[in-house]
């Protein structure tokens, strides 16, 4: 029988001929992830067991939540991960460069077929590229340093076919949404999410991000995309390093099939206080927003402040609206101010803030006052998690934050974008 | 293997999809030693929580507990709050693998929520995923914990575990 792209990289990378759902297996890692939130922790617990750095050349740190620090704890943490880069000769470090999964594909460390693990949830996001990328806890990351593999339990894998064109209000955000309303934030618990059909074709690299990015919304280990030669021309401009594209069996065994037509989709926002509490735009329309935000790991990319800037091009936001916009990364945002679209944002009266994860996580720089409103591009909407246990966070696509933006109530974006 | 037989009285029990930020909300987060991240611990899901655990105990869950973000700090604030052991219908994957390497035991057992109420006291048997309810008399067949991860969980979390197997063998001389 067949393997899934998923096995296939499990059973490369862990040296064997072929490996099966369930299998526990250790496997090489060939990529490890960091961020300034847990390095100090992941150092200490190196120093204690006494071990180094099994190969630096497959580490990369980033500094991007506390970015600039917002409390004394989070500037020593800082400082202890620079203090950390500088003692283990870390070659890849990206200090306040903007969001790790924005900043890592860019700069050509993430390729097809590898296996990745990161101390973030949303590590899940390197699967667009066709890696297997996993999310992992800080104490692993010091058992990954130390050793360089890891154990896995081989996972089941859900087929998701997204099939159908979808129209141009339609985005990568919307598809996910579908998604996890069908799945619910447990449905694909300890299982991978392999996204295929003619509508991926379609997507922009960006909107594949997304539907990578969310799959740990659904519980999944990982999500994962078959790349085309559209993803491969990416990465080979970003990488000069070589890698193999790996693809499914025709007979790969799946666990469950959805399919999403996308022609039918609609607008769509995840209502509080979950990413799986989703509704078209139309039955919230017109609910005041007092919070605004464009960015994240989700939905901070150049296509999501193209289409913002493309709406508010020429409108004022209300005042009584904030409006918070994160490029995603320092490259991303040097391009927009060369593409005319940070003016226009600032000329709708919109806070450009840096390349950083920003609020979405709840720690600084907008936070949310009791029953306030924010419509996010992020990825989740738990009860308190920007900021009161009383406010009310929707999240829908970079156009439907920028629409509700723009009017100051949620707001379907076809107003300003038609069909 | 004294560790892997709990005797534990259920003192808190929560529905589905409990999430990593519920347990350890960022916006509380002042230090992230184990014994400040236990004093935010639930704090606006369950405000009573660190009364409940004062004399230590379980916590019973429904589907998906630890859902979210990766952050260690949930199962560490958890544990740190005296709760010696977690059940639930099932956890979310990332929370499970932490709480193992924090030295945190956990099981998954289906129907637990109706089985057992707070106050109720258990006998938990880690090897084999046997939870025995000594209220109601009733059993429960949990999921057993693969026995490499039963040893990081009797070396009380990774750490403790790495520095052990790093340790050279006894020296038994010539």
């Amino acid at each position: 029988m067949g393997m899934t792209i998923t096995e296939k990289i499990f059973a490369r990378a862990s040296g064997r001929e072929s490996v099966r759902a369930g299998d526990i297996i250790d496997a090489n890692i060939d990529l490890a992830l960091m961020q300034e939130i847990t390095t100090p922790s992941i150092y200490r617990g190196l120093k204690e067991v006494g071990a180094g750095i099994w190969d630096v050349e497959r580490v990369v740190v980033v500094i991007d939540h506390f970015s600039p620090p917002s409390a004394t704890w989070k500037a020593d943490n800082v400082k202890e991960t620079n203090q950390f880069v500088k003692d283990c000769g870390i070659k890849y470090f990206y200090p306040h460069r903007g969001i790790m999964h924005v900043v890592l594909p860019e700069t050509g460390h993430i390729r097809p077929g590898e296996l990745i693990v990161g101390v973030e949830s949303h590590t899940v996001t390197h699967g667009a590229f066709g890696a297997v990328a996993i999310g992992i806890g800080a104490t692993e990351m010091v058992y990954v340093l130390a050793k360089g593999t890891l154990w896995f339990r081989v996972p089941e894998t859900i087929l998701v076919r997204i099939d159908g064109k979808f129209n141009s209000s339609i985005f990568g955000k919307d598809i996910m949404l579908s998604i996890l309303k069908e799945l619910g934030v447990d449905g694909a618990t300890y299982k991978a999410l392999e996204f295929a059909g003619t509508a991926i074709g379609e997507l922009t690299i960006d909107g594949r991000i997304t539907l990578a990015n969310m799959s740990v919304e659904a519980g999944a280990k990982n999500g994962i995309i078959e790349p085309d030669d559209k993803m491969t021309d990416y990465v080979r401009e970003k990488s000069r390093m070589p890698f193999t594209v790996v693809r499914s069996d025709d007979d790969a065994k799946y666990s469950q099939t959805l399919h999403i037509d996308a022609s039918q989709l609609t607008p769509l926002v995840a209502c509080p206080h979950s990413p799986d509490n989703v509704k078209p735009i139309s039955e919230v329309e017109g609910i005041h927003v007092d919070q605004a935000f464009l960015g994240t790991c989700t939905n901070g990319r150049m296509e999501d402040l193209r289409i913002a800037a493309k709406i508010l091009k020429g409108r004022t936001i209300p005042k009584d609206t904030r409006f918070l916009i994160f490029p995603g990364s320092v490259e991303i945002y040097q391009n927009a101010i060369k593409e005319g679209i940070i003016d226009t944002f600032l000329e709708a009266g919109a806070i450009l803030c840096n390349s950083s994860c920003g609020p979405c996580g709840g720690g600084h720089m907008g936070v949310l006052g009791d029953g306030e409103v924010c419509i996010s591009s992020g990825s989740r909407n738990f009860r308190g998690r920007m900021g009161s246990p009383s406010a009310q966070i929707y999240l829908g696509s970079a156009a439907t934050v920028a629409a509700s933006a723009a009017s100051g109530e949620m707001t379907d974006p076809r107003k300003f974008l038609g069909e | 293997m004294g560790l892997l037989a709990i005797r534990s009285v259920v003192r808190a029990k929560y529905g589905d999809n409990v999430t990593t930020d519920s347990i350890t909300s960022s916006k509380y987060v002042t230090s992230t030693k184990p014994e400040e991240l236990a004093k935010i611990a639930l704090r606006d899901y369950d405000p009573a929580f660190l009364q409940k655990l004062s004399g230590g105990g379980c916590i019973v869950a429904g589907k998906n507990f630890g859902g979210g973000s990766a952050r260690e700090w949930a199962p560490v604030a958890l544990k740190a709050a005296n709760v010696n052991v977690i059940l639930a219908e099932f956890f979310a994957r990332i929370f499970y693998r932490n709480a193992i390497n924090v030295g945190l035991p956990l099981i998954e057992c289906r129907g637990i929520s109706a089985g057992v109420n707070e106050g109720d006291e258990l006998e938990i048997d880690l090897v084999n995923g046997k939870i025995e309810n000594l209220n109601s008399g009733k059993a429960h067949q949990g999921i057993p914990i693969p026995e490499f991860l039963l040893d990081i969980i009797s070396s009380d979390g990774l750490i403790p575990y790495l520095k052990n197997i790093s340790k050279p063998p006894p020296d038994t001389g010539p």
